[in-house]
């Protein structure tokens, strides 16, 4: 027997995506394999990794525990639309500048967690920042240099702020 | 060389790609592939009686189920045996799907494949297996009392057995130096399971074409070429026609060097079969109960020392539980019995190992490969004797230290790769030197006192290791520079993480003198180098990195030789500078590499203008000589290998200072300082990130990483929920000091650095944890509720 699918439509990185989902389908599949944006990805499926962390309405959410017609009608930001075009964004230049990542695996969650983190609080304390990547899970970076990235992110935004005031 | 890009703390090439959504894992491949998934034991140990489809099969979305029976002859044997050892006189592996009998639970059994993952998942949800469950064997000491066995065919379930023996310099063996030694201690020390976990599990996707009759396989591998060889064997099909790729992978910290997995000979064998691409993406728990656990294992020690703490004979007995198969033979255990000296000259050295089935997920190498339980031995002991003297513990360990000028070493052992354990360099002194000034060593005692006296218990802890890096057999590397002066560099062996695609070029652009931009490298892809062993052991920089400058050596050579004819110099007064050969001293005399290519390949067609300077009437080659020299290829381009007689030896200090809560027991680490000495350093900024990663996943064994079985052997914390693994809060700011001993091994002076940082870990905390609590220490990991058991066992009034 054939499952029920559901029209949805999702504005993702500013485009609005229509795809037919069986209702189970999750969010994070729905991203990936309908979509085909595999920049966000699914290291546990229950939402204890944080990998497929992306954006909804601008908070961070994880796209595995989520089905996909939940987010129907809403705006998603995944990492691939992130950069401003060609030029990645303040947060993404931080990562390569301090080596904050390795794998790359854990990567697109932290970028998306931490560009959330910043547009709330862009002057973190070392303990915000600390506690606004601890949900997240990296295996290979020891964390460090993340939230070296952070603060540098933070930096960056600052001085764009100033340049284009 | 006039481009110095070695050394450097050179941004990462492949970063861009992978911040931006870019990256290309294994499940972000095939779009449009079937989906597998697999039936797996729910029971530890059982035998199958019998698997039932037919409810599956009206799933919508079916496109067929597998089991052993279906199997062609050569798919239904056992899996390969990977490193044979005569000690390992009891090896068995598991088939790719299940026989007649499940060893662990996770084992497959039945494999099905369906339009996508959702609807295969449903398909094996209906499948009925009937399994007769049989008594499991949980443990390596139940496994070694053999009252049950795992496999029926091995008696007391003793896979291996294995000894080495080192005598004193007076020819005496351990047990004798123990004997006749001033003092003397026994004890155990217990390590438990844990598991490399990557945040990418395991994966392959292959395309069967067909009309070609041949196969590419994607697989989030550590090996590409072995996986190759394994898959042409298996299916019965000629090496040419295979090709296999490590796209991005998303870790692996030694569970992907493994192969070939059962899913991954399955999943290309039915995309054969059907005639369409398959893949498979293993999922968490998957990976947790299906794929590979290191680390377990139960020591028991007797040293005996001198008056200063020199240790004068030292016998280990060593337990080792490698779960239900041994397709990666005894690797882990060969490893912790050679590298357990560290960097100390010991007396006498005798060790002993048995190898033993139990019903749970197989044993293979996890980052730091049987040392970090090597280190917990040694450095405990160290800890011990301190104790049992009253000595100071790093004078203890000054006391063994071997010393700068007593290499090369040798330790009288046979190490993982066969070969003499031979220390090629390194300065342990100045390294516990420096490791004393980093941490404060000297003045901690009075902080202590301090915090004490304010109600506050802080510890100092150390761990000293040596590591063996860069086994053989070989590495090579291909370089070809093209016509538009763009260098392609390729190695077989893959990546995970840690940079290659940088620090290799950085290695090529110092050999050849071009700037890094003209530098592309591939790494993992048996289209474009397909000798290779994999990535594994700290051997990728030492390995490919030298086999690559090699390569880059013959090429600088050849492009030298023809620039010197084009400017009518002499080879040896040429070098090249930004990509361009000119005499030096005398940058107008110059020749691009782009055009040193081109004359490099005699043409018939002029493809381009650049090209036309090579073809027949151009006059790129006098008439009197065959355009191609004899000796001489066409085109600009190399090959290297290196092979080392042996491994170089890393080495490395920690020390770390925690606080213990008095009421609640939790272990805060407040400082962790790593001296490092990896020989020459590539980019400094790729080495040190290992070392931050290296030293987190210690702290996750050292605190809360541990696989936990019930006495039926049902992994009872088989998920990111219940598996603790460290996230930013746990783990400390490591501070860092570099010592770099060069290797006189090979050319470029470089040892590994990869799985450094988790070695000593174990070994640190628990020294601290001790310091701070005055109790012994001798199980690791440790968590607040065993400390808290601790502190009650020894009367702690505020643990009641």
């Amino acid at each position: 027997m054939g499952e029920t699918a559901h029209e949805i439509a999702l504005t993702v990185n500013g485009v609005v995506r229509r795809t037919r989902v069986p209702g189970r389908r999750l969010l994070s599949d729905c991203l990936r394999h309908d979509l085909g944006l595999t920049g966000t990805h699914v290291g546990c499926e229950h939402g204890v990794c944080g990998c497929c962390t992306v954006l909804m309405d601008g908070e961070p959410v994880r796209s595995c525990l989520m089905f996909a017609v939940t987010a129907d009608g809403h705006e998603i930001t995944t990492v691939e639309g992130l950069a401003d075009g060609a030029r990645m964004s303040p947060v993404q230049r931080a990562f390569a500048e301090c080596h904050g990542l390795q794998c790359g695996f854990c990567t697109p969650g932290f970028l998306c967690t931490v560009t959330a983190l910043l547009r709330e609080n862009p002057a973190p304390t070392a303990e915000e920042v600390l506690e606004g990547v601890s949900g997240n899970l990296c295996r290979c970076t020891g964390y460090q240099n993340i939230v070296k990235a952070v603060h540098r992110a933070a930096e960056i935004m600052a001085e764009e702020r100033v340049e284009e005031a | 060389m006039t481009t110095r890009l070695f050394g450097e703390a050179v941004q990462r090439r492949e970063d861009p790609r992978l911040l931006t959504g870019q990256g290309r894992y294994l499940d972000d491949l095939g779009a449009g592939a079937l989906a597998a998934a697999f039936v797996r034991s729910p029971h530890a140990h059982a035998a199958v009686r019998d698997v039932d489809v037919s409810d599956a099969l009206d799933v919508d979305g079916l496109v067929a189920i597998y089991t052993w029976e279906d199997l062609p002859e050569r798919l239904a044997q056992p899996l390969p045996l990977l490193i044979p050892h005569p000690a390992l006189t009891h090896g068995r592996t598991a088939r790719p799907l299940a026989r007649d009998r499940v060893r662990h639970v996770g084992e497959p059994v039945v494999m099905v494949v369906a339009r996508d993952r959702y609807l295969a998942e449903d398909a094996c949800a209906l499948i009925r297996v009937d399994y007769e469950p049989l008594p499991a064997v949980v443990g390596a000491e139940e496994a070694v009392r053999g009252e049950r066995l795992v496999h029926d065919d091995v008696p007391g379930n003793v896979g291996a057995h294995l000894v080495q023996s080192v005598p004193s310099a007076g020819g005496r063996g351990a047990a004798e130096e123990i004997a006749a030694a001033p003092h003397r201690l026994e004890f155990r020390l217990d390590i438990e399971r844990s598991a490399s976990m990557p945040l990418e599990g395991r994966g392959v996707y292959a395309r069967w074409d067909a009309d070609d009759a041949s196969l590419r396989v994607y697989s989030s591998t550590q090996t590409s070429t072995s996986v190759r060889m394994a898959l042409a064997a298996k299916l019965g099909l000629p090496l040419p026609k295979v090709e296999v790729i490590a796209p991005d992978v998303g870790g692996g910290f030694g569970v992907k060097i493994m192969h070939p997995w059962p899913e991954e000979v399955l999943v290309p064998w039915a995309a054969m079969l059907l005639g369409h691409e398959v893949k498979w993406t293993e999922d968490r728990r998957e990976h947790f109960t299906a794929s590979a656990h290191e680390r377990a294992q139960v020591h028991s020690v007797r040293v005996g020392f001198d008056d200063d703490g020199r240790v004068l004979g030292l016998d280990v007995t060593i337990l080792h539980d490698h779960g239900a198969y041994t397709p990666y033979g005894i690797i882990v255990p060969i490893i912790t019995s050679t590298q357990l000296p560290g960097p100390y000259r010991l007396g006498a050295y005798r060790v002993e190992f048995s190898s033993v089935y139990t019903n749970t997920v197989q044993v293979t190498p996890y980052r730091g490969a049987g040392r970090p339980q090597a280190v917990f031995c040694m450095e405990r002991t160290m800890d011990r004797i301190a104790a049992h003297l009253g000595l100071d513990r790093t004078a203890v360990r000054a006391a063994n230290l071997i010393q700068p000028d007593e290499f090369p070493y040798d330790q009288g052992l046979t190490f993982q790769d066969g070969r003499p354990l031979i220390y090629d360099s390194g300065d342990y002194p100045e390294s516990l030197r420096l490791l004393k000034e980093l941490i404060g060593w000297d003045s901690f005692a009075a902080e202590q006192e301090r915090a004490a006296a304010g109600g506050r218990r802080l510890g100092i802890g150390i761990g000293c290791y040596v590591e063996g890096t860069g086994v053989g057999p070989y590495e090579g590397g291909h370089v070809q520079i093209t016509s538009d002066g763009r260098v392609h560099v390729s190695t077989g062996l893959t990546s995970q993480g840690q940079g290659h695609e940088t620090a290799f070029a950085q290695i090529a652009a110092t050999e050849l003198g071009v700037p890094l931009e003209r530098v592309s490298v591939v790494t993992g892809d048996t289209r474009r180098f397909g000798y290779a062993v994999g990535t594994f052991a700290s051997r990728a920089a030492v390995m490919s990195g030298n086999a690559i400058a090699l390569a880059c050596r013959k090429v600088r050579e050849k492009a030298l030789r023809i620039a010197a004819d084009a400017l009518e110099a002499d080879p040896g007064d040429l070098e090249i500078t930004d990509g361009l050969v000119h005499v030096a001293g005398v940058p107008g005399a110059s020749v691009p590499l782009a055009t040193v290519a081109v004359l490099a390949n005699p043409l018939r067609y002029a493809f381009d203008d650049e090209a036309a300077r090579a073809t027949q009437f151009a006059g790129a080659s006098p008439p009197d000589r065959p355009p191609v020299a004899e000796g001489e290829e066409p085109g600009l381009e190399g090959r290297g290998y290196y092979s080392p007689i042996r491994s170089t030896f890393a080495s490395g200090m920690h020390a770390a200072i925690v606080e213990t809560d008095p009421l609640t027991a939790e272990i805060r680490i407040l400082r962790y300082a790593v001296v490092h000495d990896c020989g020459n350093l590539v980019n400094p900024m790729i080495v040190e990130g290992q070392i931050h990663g290296g030293v987190a996943q210690g702290v996750g064994g050292a605190l809360y990483e541990r696989m936990v079985y019930d006495e039926h052997g049902q992994l009872l914390n088989a998920s990111f929920m219940d598996f603790l693994m460290p996230y930013a809060t746990e783990v400390p700011h490591v501070e860092t000091a570099h010592l770099q001993t060069p290797s006189p091994l090979n050319p470029l002076g470089i040892k590994g650095a990869g799985e450094a940082g988790v070695i000593p870990v174990s070994a640190v905390i628990a020294s601290a944890v001790e310091d701070a609590e005055g109790i012994p220490i001798t199980k690791m990991p440790i968590s607040p509720s065993e400390l808290f058991d601790l502190r009650r066992a020894a009367g702690d009034p505020r643990a009641s």
